[in-house]
């Protein structure tokens, strides 16, 4: 009991975080833009964990399908006088259809082989953003669109000037998206993922049909990435093609890896610390990819489970 | 009509035949153990049961049904688990969640992203049920990893009983134990046959074990079936002891 306990102290002070982080981030010397970029980010790590952390496939192509959701957000809006709420849609399922597809050709495979693939396909992406400039406006990223105000109905959002708003529009769908991932491991069918990433062997054993299972899983994390790179594309009103390329994987990884890929939160807090430290590192030195690497060292060979790793063994002992 | 019959089933990986001509048939209820030598082909021979592997040739019927191709979680589903010789669980879950998991599976809720009340209450009963069974219900939240080994085979056990088997096959149930573990597990295999009425076909290489719990008794050596019979016919099998039983005798 004292354990679901701590789990739930957790659980508030981090919704407590979020929720007034445009109040004190300023004060700490940051912006609300800089609460915003940490939220879509923890988003797309926490749903590339739900893939490697909680199914144990470690998929280094996730950024095609983060860049797919802000070129399909960026090219509705831009080319089809699209809305922000119409851009995001095309852009989540662009992303989620693409994801389906290459999910069934990739699936079978295991381990170092899965990785590579999906590199492979991911670059195929990165690629057309480079190549087709006229459209994709290529090396430069698509620029020439801007977030739009969204209207519910009884009341319209500002959320184009509107930095603090905006950042509350994004954190309504970090919310809504984090807790139908928590409530997803808790099902049934969540736990036939931990079944696959524990013992595959086993779990097929047990009647689970393990492919059939990691393509859904794969499926719903990249879903939630496309979300993600959608409220990229309206953060930073451009698709970047770097955005699509494998490095940007790798960061999704690094921040998963860095947080503690076992614990739920632990991709926010790796997403925090990276993001901030990228903002901060870069401001002084053009190398503060050398610095936040020489951390992910330190931190992978002294506490393999991540930041949260540390303060549960603390917590537990 | 028997419950399993295996038609001349045989397993080459290239020049070596692992398992070559077998032939066997299970009854409903039967207790049958298949032993023989390091080497012999007992393993490969399960894993062409269980779906690990598909056979070169010969035919596998289940229940009348031809399953010689089917995928192994298929098999699972008409009523066929498995343990393995060395021990597969979930080892960084609860001993609950471990029996949950293949629970859950069984009742049909593999997909569901939630249970209702009605079915979450009798999930908990069958898991609830399960660690009785196992001896394990006031250590049901440790991790599977962390117990000692005879209780690990033991949820091992547990999770295929979780499935409502017809025919469970255990591969070596007490190999690496100590005599108190042995017998907790032989006790507890028993039980299963006797109380649960579960055709059983395991491998053994304890010849207390098999003698104890056979109904009959599968002879196996270098691929090939030696002999078969009831655990008294095995030993006074001339051939089996010159090939096997006298060895140990010597």
């Amino acid at each position: 009991m004292p354990k679901l306990t701590a789990k739930l102290a957790f659980d508030i002070v981090v919704w407590a975080l979020l929720a007034t982080m445009p109040y004190w981030l300023d004060q700490l010397g940051g912006y609300t833009q800089l609460g915003s970029q940490i939220l879509v980010m923890a988003l797309a790590a926490t749903a590339l964990n739900f893939l490697l952390g909680y199914t144990g496939m470690l998929s280094f192509g996730h950024a095609a399908y983060f860049g797919l959701g802000a070129y399909g957000l960026g090219m509705t809006i831009k080319y089809l006088a699209g809305g922000t709420l119409s851009g995001m849609l095309v852009g989540v399922v662009v992303g989620t259809l693409a994801a389906a597809l290459i999910g069934m050709l990739i699936v079978h495979l295991r381990g170092i082989y899965f990785a590579m693939v999906t590199i492979a396909f991911g670059q195929v992406f990165y690629f057309i953003a480079f190549r087709w400039d006229n459209v994709t406006g290529g090396d430069n990223g698509l620029a020439g669109f801007h977030r739009l105000p969204v209207s519910l109905g009884f009341a319209t959002l500002d959320i184009v000037k509107n930095q603090i708003t905006f950042y509350y529009f994004v954190l309504a769908f970090f919310a809504i998206s984090v807790a139908v991932m928590a409530w997803l491991l808790r099902s049934p069918f969540g736990r036939t993922l931990l079944a696959i990433r524990e013992n595959e062997r086993r779990a097929r054993f047990l009647g689970i049909p393990v492919d059939r299972h990691i393509w859904l899983s794969w499926l719903i994390s990249c879903f939630f990435v496309s979300l993600a790179g959608a409220l990229y594309g309206l953060l930073n009103n451009f698709a970047d093609p770097h955005a699509l390329r494998w490095d940007q994987s790798g960061v999704f990884i690094i921040m998963a890896v860095l947080g503690g890929m076992r614990s739920f939160w632990g991709p926010l807090v790796g997403a925090a610390i990276y993001v901030v430290l990228q903002d901060y590192l870069s401001s002084l030195t053009q190398n503060w990819m050398s610095f936040i690497g020489l951390f992910f060292i330190l931190i992978v060979l002294f506490f393999p489970r991540g930041m949260l790793g540390i303060i549960r063994r603390r917590v537990a002992s | 009509m028997s419950l399993l019959r295996i038609d001349s089933v045989c397993k080459s990986f290239g020049s070596l035949k692992a398992v070559n001509n077998v032939s066997m048939t299970v009854e409903p209820g039967e207790l049958r153990a298949v032993i023989g030598p390091n080497g012999a082909g007992k393993t490969t021979f399960f894993n062409l049961i269980s779906g690990f592997l598909t056979p070169t040739s010969g035919r596998i019927e289940f229940d009348g049904a031809d399953i010689t191709a089917l995928l192994p979680s298929h098999r699972v589903w008409r009523g066929i688990a498995r343990t393995f010789q060395i021990t597969e669980v979930f080892p960084e879950l609860s001993v609950r969640e471990n029996l949950q998991i293949p629970v859950e599976g069984a009742f049909g809720h593999r997909l569901r992203p939630w249970l209702s009340r009605d079915d979450d209450r009798k999930v908990r009963a069958r898991v609830g049920e399960l660690l009785e069974m196992s001896g394990l219900t006031a250590r049901d939240d440790r991790l599977v990893g962390e117990l000692a080994h005879g209780e690990q085979r033991t949820v091992e056990i547990m999770m295929a009983i979780a499935l409502n088997p017809r025919l469970l096959l255990l591969d070596e149930p007490t190999a690496g134990m100590g005599d108190q573990e042995t017998y907790d597990i032989t006790r507890l295999i028993r039980m299963l046959h006797r109380e649960q009425k579960l055709a059983i076909v395991l491998i053994e290489h304890d010849m207390r074990v098999v003698f104890h719990l056979a109904d009959r008794i599968m002879v196996m050596a270098q691929g090939t079936m030696l002999a078969e019979g009831t655990p008294r016919e095995i030993a006074a099998n001339e051939e089996v002891q010159a090939a096997y039983l006298g060895k140990e005798a010597a």
